[in-house]
């Protein structure tokens, strides 16, 4: 039913990667990367391994290569950066299909690309595997401060409802013959902005009145406990132990 | 005012005191004049006013939101004070208009569970207590969806959800029945009379409010009006139009008949 939300990250189901408790698996997957990191970029067989693991948890958790690779995309921006770095970074030059590029500038790009794309992958896995609101409780476990998490979570409730009156406001500038076209439109649409901002904010000072109301007094109940049992943690550090093994032998082969 | 409608004993702590209440808001705008009421246990009354009336003032008086006026609110015999406020606050549940201000957690199980929570329950007795709450209002089976997937009429529902499983001693309802079908207003009305708990619903529907509360008053320009049957007032026209109050086209409060 957590499917039902607009966060098309999650990807419902009930394998065993899901069942893990959420503070486990963001712990394993900042371990991962921090490992990912840490590994010389000259091994290149290192990074090959780290892919593997993860597709074995991908299959595990039974998350399609398709569904995953799309949400590789928003990499895209940072790769076009990795690109650059060849051509304009200085010393040693190589030439590969007439180009003459840097070799430095080329482990570099390598080292952005192949770390990146790794600590992306890992994110978007656990994101696919973990329900947003979990997250936050797994973050709140992990010694968040408390009101990141509130903050964090009033996002995740309050955002539908403010796209939902931004979409009124539009359909209500659109039937009243309006559309932005250009240059000279910015203005109501920054008209608009400045009437959501107000909106949100009276409407976030409704939502205190009905906190109060209910007893708050600064901090969130506790509604739900999330432990962890030790077996969970052991299943949790599988993808961490495992990369960290591949890093070992990369430093010292 | 004499509590001449309270049921029950004559010994019993009446459900809502308010004497005397006045208030100004920090702009110096006034908004109550001195406003006396009293709502026995287990009474259901409407609170009726023209906008601008004070209504919401006074309803923010009843668990603290507003005070520092003149004149004093007690709960149950509490007075509300700040050294109360949490008793208080468990004991008015107040309905917003808008539920989703009401409904601010992710899931309707969560939001439910969000009073009792602070108020210190745990595990099984708040489980208990939530799926109670949610069984009182037909929406158990949806504990688990984010509460912007609802309906209209079902969002309400679980904000009445939510004070309910407070436990509180007075449901104060914030106009129950704006925004919602026919049919939504039947089941929330079918709801609110199955109720066991002191009921005060501000509202501007009159048939809604003849055909739930045996009891009206009067807000109006910051002190109560007018006290009485609900039936009587509805028909006491120079009444209702000195007070901006119209029924619905059509509809005759003397041809219904109320229990």
């Amino acid at each position: 039913m957590g499917a039902g939300h607009a966060h098309t990250l999650y990807r419902h189901g009930h394998s065993p990667v899901h069942a893990l408790p959420p503070h486990c698996k963001l712990a394993a997957t900042f371990a991962f990367v921090v490992v990912v990191v840490a590994t010389p970029r000259e091994q290149m067989w290192a990074f090959g391994l780290y892919a593997v693991l993860l597709a074995a948890v991908a299959a595990v958790a039974r998350v399609p290569a398709g569904f995953l690779l799309r949400r590789l995309l928003i990499e895209v921006p940072f790769v076009a950066f990795a690109v650059l770095m060849p051509f304009v970074a200085e010393g040693e030059r190589v030439e590969v299909l007439g180009l003459s590029l840097s070799v430095s500038g080329l482990w570099g790009a390598w080292n952005v690309l192949a770390k990146g794309t790794l600590g992306v992958a890992a994110s978007a896995l656990l994101a696919a595997t973990t329900e947003l609101r979990a997250l936050l409780t797994g973050l709140q476990r992990l010694g968040l401060p408390p009101l990141l998490v509130q903050i964090a979570s009033f996002m995740v409730r309050y955002g539908d409802v403010i796209t939902d009156e931004l979409r009124r406001m539009s359909v209500a500038r659109r039937s009243r013959g309006f559309e932005a076209t250009g240059i000279r439109h910015w203005g109501v649409l920054a008209r608009t902005a400045g009437a959501l901002f107000i909106r949100s904010y009276e409407r976030g000072e409704r939502v205190h009145l009905a906190m109060v109301s209910r007893g708050w007094t600064g901090v969130m109940p506790v509604i739900d406990e999330v432990a962890a049992t030790r077996t969970q943690w052991a299943y949790a550090a599988v993808l961490p132990a495992a990369a960290l093994a591949v890093c070992v032998m990369g430093w010292t082969l | 005012m004499t509590d001449d409608r309270a049921t029950g004993p004559a010994t019993a702590t009446p459900s809502l005191e308010v004497c005397g209440l006045a208030y100004a808001y920090p702009d110096g705008h006034q908004a109550l004049f001195g406003v006396d009421l009293t709502v026995g246990r287990g009474e259901r009354v409407a609170l009726l006013g023209p906008n601008g009336a004070g209504k919401t003032t006074l309803v923010l008086h009843l668990n603290g939101i507003l005070g520092g006026g003149v004149g004093t609110v007690k709960v149950a015999g509490l007075p509300v004070e700040k050294r109360h406020f949490a008793e208080i606050r468990r004991r008015v549940g107040i309905v917003f208009q808008d539920p989703d201000d009401q409904l601010f957690m992710p899931t309707v199980r969560e939001d439910v569970a969000f009073g009792p929570a602070a108020a210190g329950l745990r595990g099984a007795a708040l489980e208990e207590r939530v799926r109670t709450a949610l069984e009182r209002v037909g929406m158990a089976e949806y504990a688990d969806r984010p509460p912007h997937h609802l309906s209209f009429g079902q969002r309400r529902r679980v904000a009445v959800a939510t004070v309910l499983a407070m436990e509180p001693e007075i449901l104060v309802l914030d106009e129950p029945s704006s925004n919602l079908d026919p049919a939504s207003r039947r089941e929330l009305a079918d709801i609110l009379r199955a109720l066991d708990v002191t009921v005060l619903m501000v509202t501007h529907d009159l048939p809604y409010a003849l055909e739930l509360c045996p009891r009206s008053v009067v807000l109006s320009e910051g002190v109560i009006a007018a006290d009485g049957r609900t039936q009587d007032l509805l028909c006491d026209e120079p009444l209702m139009r000195a007070h901006r109050l119209e029924l619905p086209f059509g509809f005759d409060p003397r041809s219904v008949a109320v229990a």
